[in-house]
């Protein structure tokens, strides 16, 4: 069977050690992680992660029924139409060409947000594939660091 | 009312109807066994291992069909109870471990006897919890019986931090759970169970392939209701021995790599599977491709997750079987039992072909013989209980089980070490029944030292050692897969089972031939004393069929040539 991606939430109680589970869940039945984000739903005992993971449909099928089945799992989706955006942190030198850099920033909808004596951080939220992108993009100007947010998806 | 945490735990045992607790004290849980000292809702069996506490408030459950309730100290305590644990979470069996763990404070320094009890178990329980407040106790101690025992039933770990159980607090101990992320679904979607009645009435060749989920649900006698009214035969998973009932006439038997060779074809050659609460075990299917090759499957499971894990079912109904049956029976009301007529004859060919049988000795007992005159001379009024490996192979086959409930062993950990402390547990269930635990020259020695356990609270379980001085089981791969190396597995050097016995304040006999087994049994019935009975078998007897690993259901090894 064919390997898809595959971006899924899964809301779930807020307490100490609910993404033990998840994670536990994925490393004990050898499901793949690309990338795992969590962070409280306001105004509620809940918490949204998102999970970006690969594997054939039948592993999929298995990774949300497996999810569901935790018990402080509320509910799990498994995004198909969605609005998926992911956040990147790129330190530069400062002796990089600073008016490059913001152009670059410009075309990914992002900006410089942050200026040291001896570095600058920019920073750009979009679609997974145009992080990518834009990491590529930068590499001619020699980035001191990388760091990317992992991807929260919000279904359509 | 205000108590202190370890006296809430008490509270809440007795709320729970618990009457029997098995563990095992030390440091981190000492509070809650001074309050145990105290009261006398419960009673407190002393296993001499914490491994064995759990597998007998397994047991328990399994036998009785009750939450089973086991009680640990931290670290060792813990660590000890894992394997019970994880024995229970693969064979889906309701209970409750309490745990303690070292104070709050110490959570995280590396503290005497402290590990982390929550991360080790997490794959090993259906739920578990680190009582992190004393306000959060009640709560907790009501959800983690109620997660146990509902849904698809599991083991539920409550690890309670010593100061927590000094702590005093307001005990109201809940009457409901609200729990609004865990609702499992017991109904099942009407229009599916529609559907799946037209595939069973449009079937040529029908199969109910029963599994653990039947007794976990109590839903034997819907089953039977249904291969009754279709005339449907059915063939019994390892877990779901005694459901149709030994005399059946439409039970073919267990099938599956020691599967008889009727019940193996038939799920060969099925058109329709009909499974009820099983899971597709790899013990069950063999070669995946090749199992039910030419049939639709109907699948009724509570756990979601145990639908189109391995095999893609076409009829995926979601529920209690219970309840599932009952709708299921309604449209099934004007089934055509002719239809099968000429599917069951083909099946009873098979059966008489190659029936489950073994080659009598006068020379030396046969294991097969033990476990059927057993069955001779007990029939359903005996729990049998067994540990892992040839004997209990042997004892699913050959054993006549009458009702669920009546055979307990773990079928998907496969732990040695299981059967007696399990026996205990059944015991203390069921004291009207007679417990034999069927068992090898390797498994026992396991928990062995549950003769002590058994002495003192005079719990008189018959341990029939079927005794081959082998590790049978693996010898029998080595000689089939292993070119007869028999790495590691001739265990001629063995205890005096007798002198061991009886060392413990039990009795032990040797028994060699069919008149000692016969007089050993009876002796060991009247003196209601733990016993061991060191059963010298046929040494290199294998058990057969035999579908070799990763192989294809229909390719059985029928018997084996030396």
């Amino acid at each position: 069977m064919q390997k898809v991606r595959r971006v899924i939430s899964a809301i779930v109680m807020n307490e100490s050690s609910v993404l033990a589970r998840v994670s536990g869940l994925f490393a004990g039945r050898g499901y793949n992680i690309d990338s795992l984000t969590v962070a409280p739903v306001p105004g509620s005992e809940m918490s949204h992660i998102t999970i970006v993971t690969n594997g054939n449909q039948k592993v999929i099928e298995q990774i949300t029924k497996q999810l569901n089945k935790l018990i402080p799992t509320l509910k799990v989706i498994e995004h198909e139409e969605m609005v998926e955006k992911e956040m990147v942190l790129v330190k530069f030198p400062i002796d990089a060409p600073l008016s490059d850099i913001q152009a670059l920033c410009d075309a990914y909808n992002g900006g410089i947000v942050n200026v040291g004596v001896d570095m600058v951080i920019a920073m750009v939220a979009d679609e997974p594939v145009r992080i990518m992108h834009f990491i590529e993009a930068t590499q001619r100007y020699k980035p001191i660091e990388v760091v990317r947010g992992g991807v929260v998806a919000i279904e359509r | 009312m205000q108590m202190n945490g370890a006296q809430m735990v008490c509270e809440a045992l007795i709320a729970e109807g618990v009457k029997t607790v098995f563990g095992y004290p030390g440091g981190a849980i000492m509070n809650v066994y001074d309050e145990i000292y105290k009261q006398d809702g419960f009673e407190h069996i002393l296993n001499r291992h914490e491994q064995a506490s759990v597998h007998a408030a397994d047991g328990y459950a399994r036998a009785t069909g009750k939450v089973g309730v086991a009680m640990v100290t931290s670290g060792p305590g813990f660590t000890n109870a894992v394997t019970g644990l994880a024995t229970a979470y693969m064979d889906s069996i309701p209970m409750v471990v309490i745990s303690g763990q070292v104070p709050l404070s110490l959570i995280g320094t590396d503290g005497f006897q402290e590990i982390d009890a929550v991360g080790i178990s997490r794959p090993c329980t259906k739920h578990n919890y680190l009582v992190s407040s004393i306000e959060d106790l009640p709560r907790i101690l009501k959800e983690a019986f109620h997660i146990a025992a509902s849904g698809r039933p599991g083991p539920v770990l409550v690890d309670i931090p010593k100061d927590i159980t000094a702590e005093f607090g307001d005990f109201i101990y809940p009457s409901e759970v609200h729990i609004p992320t865990y609702k499992p679904n017991y109904k099942g979607n009407d229009r599916q169970i529609k559907k799946a009645s037209e595939a069973i009435k449009k079937a040529k060749k029908p199969l109910l392939y029963l599994g653990g989920g039947v007794v976990l649900s109590d839903a034997s006698d819907f089953v039977k209701e249904l291969a009754n009214l279709c005339q449907i035969p059915a063939v019994e998973t390892l877990m779901a021995r005694g459901v149709m009932g030994a005399k059946n006439p439409l039970l073919l038997g267990m099938l599956g790599m020691h599967g008889n060779y009727a019940s193996n074809m038939a799920m060969s050659e099925t058109d329709l599977v009909i499974s009820l609460g099983a899971r597709f075990d790899d013990r069950v299917t063999g070669k995946l491709s090749e199992f039910a090759k030419y049939a639709d499957i109907i699948h009724v499971d509570i756990d979601p997750a145990n639908i189109s894990k391995l095999v893609d079912v076409d009829y995926p109904i979601v529920g209690d079987i219970t309840t599932v049956l009952k709708k299921l029976l309604v449209y099934l009301e004007d089934v055509d039992t002719t239809r099968y007529q000429a599917w069951r004859e083909v099946l009873t060919r098979y059966d008489n072909l190659h029936p489950q049988s073994f080659k009598d000795s006068d020379e030396v007992l046969m294991p097969q013989w033990v476990i059927e005159r057993v069955g001779e001379l007990l029939g359903e009024d005996a729990i049998i209980t067994s540990d892992v490996g040839q004997h209990q192979m042997w004892a699913a086959q050959h054993y006549p089980f009458d009702r669920p409930r009546q055979w307990i062993n773990s079928g998907g950990l496969g732990t040695m070490g299981f059967g007696f402390p399990a026996a205990i547990g059944a015991k203390r269930g069921c004291p009207e029944k007679t417990v034999i635990n069927i068992t090898g020259d390797g498994s026992i020695l396991m928990n062995m030292q549950e003769l002590v356990t058994a002495s003192e609270y005079k719990i008189p379980v018959i341990n029939i050692i079927l005794n081959n001085h082998y590790l049978g089981m693996v010898r029998q791969w080595q000689t089939f897969f292993y070119d007869k190396r028999y790495s590691e597995t001739d265990l001629s050097y063995q205890p005096n089972y007798k002198a061991l016995a009886e060392s413990c304040g039990g009795i032990g006999y040797d028994v060699t031939t069919k008149e000692e087994f016969d007089k050993a049994l009876k002796d060991a019935i009247d003196q209601d004393k733990v016993c061991f009975m060191n059963v010298t078998v046929s040494r290199l007897e294998n058990v057969l069929p035999m579908v070799p690993s990763g192989g294809a259901l229909y390719n059985m090894l029928l018997d084996h040539k030396e």
